[in-house]
């Protein structure tokens, strides 16, 4: 696990053009292992378009993002859920 | 188009007629993966074919060397738009590979260590069209870029390439890997620019 | 009011440069006004698109150096590095009047906010000291109380961005205090051969895990691995530490 480069913070811009609101700051429970922990901190492989952030304990991909020049494919399967605070 | 930024003029590039559409040329080897490099040893490393009835045609690292192999020279095309010209490796034709392979199937994933899968029609990857490769600029594919040995299937976007493959498992109806499934082409012609699922 | 930095739908936007400072020989400041800007959260980032004439672009993330304090521009810091396709045309080439294209502010978990009350422990490696910049200049501004230590990891003591500021901060803003770590040369008469981040000065120069510090750790991948994982080891609570990687090596 030491040759990613980032971590969620670097998405949060595509998120936010997803959301009405920051999805780093939600705490994401994954579905490999059950680990608890910030969107921010997933570690993130890939390179635009196809972003790739896995479970920094685990490794196993919780999210990708592919961003088409007028879309946008969000694949949340290895998230088992999401939880969004609503006040900043 | 975004706006120009007065006076950009990015990284040492330059997109020629000859490139598929969107595409620049590059004159180095951008690393790119989906994952941590996994790292195969070579008494470990096989590589499988498995055909729809679950039949597996094996060889070690050794029995592979010892098949025919050949040297090209192909272009290469990445969905993040860089291209790479004349590039050399050496490799084993998925014809050599499939020449007893029992299969009606038509569709195949392409399997590599570490869990990554891509789906490539079994028609692109015969008569000439793939290999699988293990040394690259003369030199052992090294780790970064899929070595012990990588999929090279150069007439579709290089996320089919896949790296670290370990096997091509022959599949009755086509299902997508783990790029398309999250949202690139099933199939990937970049002189179609079929990047996105509904280019 | 803070609460609209998450709330408003984000696009991209034509922000246009009003001004430019050298920090250091090899980093530059940019003045940015940036229209319908909604204000932002120290932490926060912008993400930068650069386009050239044949359409060719390619972005970059940049955390905001400056606070907010109502209205006026924002502040960038860029690095520049040596084969940079972008940090070199903004430090270079990117002049005043010029525009660039901007989406921001994101990114709504690495941030102090002013209300919060814990200590808070900073620890920046080379260009990550910007967004923690961006905390200790909204402390400032509102004169927080909050008990500040920042330890700042540079390669030499010319590479350290806003060393002066810094210094009259630490005389100014009372409860701030500034240890640097010198990894390849250090200053004349410095007590330490040079070296990089260890457990005994986070000990020394940081806050006590009993103290519960808000700690927030940015810069090269590999200096907040090495970093985090000290902070951890001396007992502080992993759901208090935040980081933010830059990417690159150290």
């Amino acid at each position: 696990m030491t040759d990613f480069m980032v971590d969620g913070n670097a998405m949060a811009g595509d998120l936010r053009e997803i959301f009405a609101m920051d999805v780093t700051a939600a705490t994401v429970v994954c579905a490999g292992c059950g680990w608890v922990g910030a969107v921010a901190t997933l570690r993130l492989w890939g390179h635009p378009p196809g972003v790739v952030a896995r479970c920094p304990h685990c490794e196993q991909v919780v999210l990708r993002i592919v961003r088409a020049p007028d879309r946008v494919f969000l694949d949340l399967r290895g998230a088992m859920r999401l939880e969004l605070p609503l006040s900043s | 188009m975004g706006i120009i930024s007065p006076g950009f003029g990015g990284r040492r590039r330059s997109s020629r007629p000859d490139l598929p559409p969107g595409q620049y040329l590059t004159h180095d080897f951008p690393v790119l993966s989906a994952g941590p490099t996994p790292r195969i040893p070579l008494d470990r490393w096989r590589f499988t074919i498995t055909n729809e009835t679950g039949t597996r045609q094996t060889w070690t690292w050794e029995e592979f060397q010892k098949l025919p192999a050949e040297d090209v020279t192909v272009d290469i095309h990445c969905v993040t738009k860089w291209s790479k010209l004349g590039t050399n490796w050496r490799g084993v034709s998925l014809d050599t590979l499939f020449a007893d392979t029992d299969t009606a199937a038509e569709y195949t994933m392409v399997h590599g260590y570490g869990g990554y899968t891509t789906n490539v029609p079994l028609e692109d990857l015969l008569d000439g069209k793939a290999w699988i490769a293990y040394r690259f600029d003369g030199a052992e594919l090294e780790p970064e870029h899929g070595g012990p040995a990588r999929l090279l299937v150069p007439h579709l976007y290089f996320w089919k390439s896949a790296k670290w493959v370990s096997g091509i498992e022959m599949m009755n109806s086509d299902e997508p890997g783990f790029w398309e499934s999250a949202g690139y082409h099933n199939y990937g012609d970049p002189w179609r620019e079929q990047r996105y699922q509904g280019d | 009011m803070a609460g609209t930095a998450v709330s408003r739908r984000l696009i991209w936007r034509v922000a246009t440069l009003v001004g430019a400072r050298m920090e250091t020989p090899t980093a530059r400041t940019l003045v940015l006004q940036v229209p319908d800007w909604p204000g932002h959260l120290p932490g926060q980032h912008v993400d930068v698109r650069l386009t050239a004439p044949d359409g060719y672009s390619t972005q970059r993330s940049y955390s905001i150096a400056s606070d907010w304090p109502g209205d006026g521009t924002i502040e960038l810091t860029i690095q520049r590095l040596p084969d940079g396709e972008v940090s070199t045309y903004l430090t270079d080439i990117y002049r005043i009047g010029d525009p660039i294209e901007l989406r921001g502010p994101v990114g709504g978990w690495f941030v102090w906010r002013t209300a919060q009350t814990s200590p808070v422990l900073l620890l920046g490696g080379g260009s990550g000291v910007v967004p923690l910049m961006a905390m200790i200049r909204a402390r400032g501004a509102v004169r927080g109380r909050q008990p500040f230590r920042l330890i700042y990891s540079v390669r030499t003591p010319q590479d350290a961005l806003f060393a002066d500021e810094l210094a009259r901060r630490v005389r100014d803003d009372p409860g701030l205090d500034v240890r640097y770590v010198y990894t390849r040369k250090t200053p004349e008469a410095w007590p330490d051969p040079p070296r990089r981040i260890g457990v005994a000065t986070v000990n020394t120069y940081g806050w006590p895990p009993e103290f519960e510090p808000d700690c927030f750790v940015c810069g090269p991948t590999s200096f907040v691995e090495t970093a985090a994982d000290i902070l951890v080891a001396l007992g502080h609570d992993s759901q208090k530490i935040k980081t933010e990687r830059f990417g690159g090596t150290s």
